[in-house]
């Protein structure tokens, strides 16, 4: 701990240049895992979807799966990367609980994919990251770790494992480093894992998700004075949305040149990201952490992929997330400010699905991005698994349109589509919502509020039409809010002679 | 000399977790370099057109569907455990360093 003050951000980068480089773990969305047919589903029973291949039993031999090779290849040629021609998996030993085989089936000199970049834009300025390499290997298990007061390992007696995980298709993206990014860095980095976590949700090949670790970051923060040579790294790991991406290369810069200053070297080592401070904290030294031992994995052959194979994966990768947002935003004549929101939402699809099934632009957006959004982060799910699709979506909207639903039905119509009553049209005959359009009863429920509250049908005859709000309030409830707002008001104003 | 030394024999047995004692470390390194001699002699002959072979079969892309197969039960799974608590592997405590 030092007592020394800490360096603003403002002051420290107008000292120190940052260099960053990240490394982006995606886990595959593949059926089964990689080296075996062992099923991939989330939340199982421990150990359930495990077999010898995957529990590391002796004579078990693995076999790769060509969903998981074609993903990999797929993000690569997306992330403008050269496909290796010929390549091998490797073992990477290890002896820690959470890979029972003791080691992890990695690659490590020979990539699938190498040298490619992403163009991200940050203020209306585009910057270019540099990939090194696009590498697939194998998620481990799960440790629970008991015994100790926090449940992390220090002052645990003992850890409880659950090997389900273990064996699932892990692609590895790392970038090259990135200098001459100056107080942007946190910025950037946050700017590319959206980028990339876009790209790789457009391939279909992961649903990418940070929060439930699907999609995960660990971030290197040098800094180095102008003009010398690039500082001593740190890896920060445990970043897990894309604002702890910012928050954690901002307190590394921070942290950094408040040690520069003093004259401190800086260690190369692990950090760990604190979700609650936004500052980082010191982990296991490298020295010995790096001694893997890698050498190539004797029980799978070499990936050769066919060029002409290649060929046909890249002629049929989808458009590009940032140009598919710029013409999307241009058809829906929304900001970008708008469009942000949309994107980070993960609405783009469902919204112009919702459009392509009759909706308008506007109506679209209005049900996906506040009803439905609210929802979904209400009940931590993604809004692709909220309970309504585009189809049902653009349905209530032509409800609302054709005047058989006002906005107040519509929301209880989408929240029986969502509680899978079935089809707005259906959910609006069985619970009753349709707006009453039917004037005679209508005329009887103005008669009978305008008869209840003489004093305030007395005002509207002197002209006050501004009172009718009260009445158009009485007969809402007593239509229990079944009757469109502005019919009701008009129909006032005429039995009263004020129209 | 030694293709191995003591103390990579020493870094090894921590690396793997094993428990030597400063004997054992005397006789391993001296069994595993006589071992380690042997194997080197076969760069003595490989000339430089002979490239290194990791993989005894000359076989390339052999993939499976993406098909799910049944998998091992729970009790399956645990049966040749040492120790197991409510359907996970239990394990002693993880060295620190590891965190």
């Amino acid at each position: 701990m030092t007592t020394t003050a800490l360096p603003s951000y403002e002051d420290a980068v107008s000292r120190y240049e940052p260099v960053i480089g990240l490394e982006t773990h995606v886990e595959l969305g593949t059926a089964t895992k990689m080296f075996c047919g062992c099923r991939t589903d989330f939340g199982a029973e421990p150990n359930t979807q495990v077999c010898p291949v995957c529990l590391g039993l002796p004579g078990a031999l693995p076999v790769a799966n060509r969903a998981g090779i074609e993903a990999t290849i797929r993000i690569g040629l997306a992330l403008n990367c050269d496909i290796a021609e010929w390549c091998r998996m490797a073992r990477k030993n290890y002896f820690y609980p959470d890979m029972p085989k003791n080691f992890q089936t990695s690659q490590y000199d020979e990539p699938l994919c190498v040298d490619g970049y992403v163009d991200v834009e940050v203020g209306g300025k585009s910057y270019r990251i540099g990939i090194e390499r696009v590498h697939l290997e194998e998620d481990t298990g799960k440790t629970l770790h008991v015994g100790g007061a926090t449940g992390r390992i220090h002052g645990a007696t003992e850890s409880l494992v659950d090997y389900n995980r273990a064996g699932i298709p892990l692609v590895e993206i790392v970038t090259k480093p990135v200098p001459g990014l100056g107080a942007l860095a946190p910025e950037v980095a946050k700017a590319y894992v959206a980028e990339l976590r876009d790209i790789i949700r457009s391939l279909g090949v992961s649903d990418v998700r940070m929060e439930q670790g699907s999609l995960r970051c660990d971030v290197n923060t040098s800094l180095n004075k102008p003009g010398e040579e690039w500082g001593t790294r740190t890896e920060t790991k445990n970043v897990n949305s894309l604002r702890s991406v910012e928050r954690a290369v901002r307190s590394e810069i921070i942290r950094q040149s408040g040690l520069l200053d003093q004259g401190t070297r800086i260690f190369q080592e692990t950090r760990h990201f604190q979700e609650t401070t936004g500052d980082t904290r010191s982990g296991r030294s490298k020295e010995t952490a790096t001694d893997y031992r890698y050498f190539p994995e004797p029980d799978l052959v070499p990936i050769a992929p066919d060029p002409a194979w290649v060929a046909e994966l890249k002629a049929a990768l989808p458009e590009k997330p940032s140009s598919k947002r710029a013409r999307l935003r241009e058809e829906w004549g929304i900001s970008e400010t708008d469009m942000e929101s949309v994107a980070n939402a993960g609405a783009v699809e469902l919204i112009e699905e919702t459009i392509a099934a009759g909706s308008s632009p506007a109506g679209a957006r209005k049900w996906w991005m506040g009803e439905l959004a609210r929802r979904a982060n209400e009940t931590g799910v993604e809004l692709s698994a909220v309970g309504a699709t585009p189809a049902q979506v653009a349905a209530l909207q032509k409800l609302v349109d054709e005047g058989k639903l006002n906005d107040k039905l519509a929301r209880q119509v989408l929240e029986g589509v969502v509680a899978g009553e079935g089809d707005p049209a259906a959910v609006m005959t069985a619970r009753g919502l349709e707006v009453v359009s039917d004037t005679g009863a209508l005329t009887k429920a103005v008669d009978d509020a305008i008869a209840a509250n003489p004093d305030i049908a007395a005002k509207i005859r002197d002209g006050k039409v501004a009172a009718a709000g009260a009445l158009v309030g009485a007969v809402m409830k007593t239509t229990r809010g079944q009757a469109d707002a502005k019919t009701v008001r008009d129909l006032i104003l005429e039995r009263l002679g004020a129209s | 000399m030694a293709a191995i030394s003591r103390e990579e024999v020493a870094h090894l047995a921590r690396l793997s977790r094993l428990a030597v004692t400063e004997e054992e470390l005397d006789r391993f390194a001296g069994q595993l370099d006589v071992i380690l001699q042997s194997v080197a002699r076969i760069g003595d002959v490989a000339a430089d057109d002979i490239p290194p072979t990791s993989h005894s079969v000359p076989l390339t892309n052999v993939y499976r569907d993406d098909v799910p197969v049944p998998s091992l039960t729970q009790e399956e799974a645990l049966s040749g455990a040492p120790d197991a608590y409510e359907g996970r592997f239990r394990v002693p405590q993880i060295l620190a360093e590891e965190d």
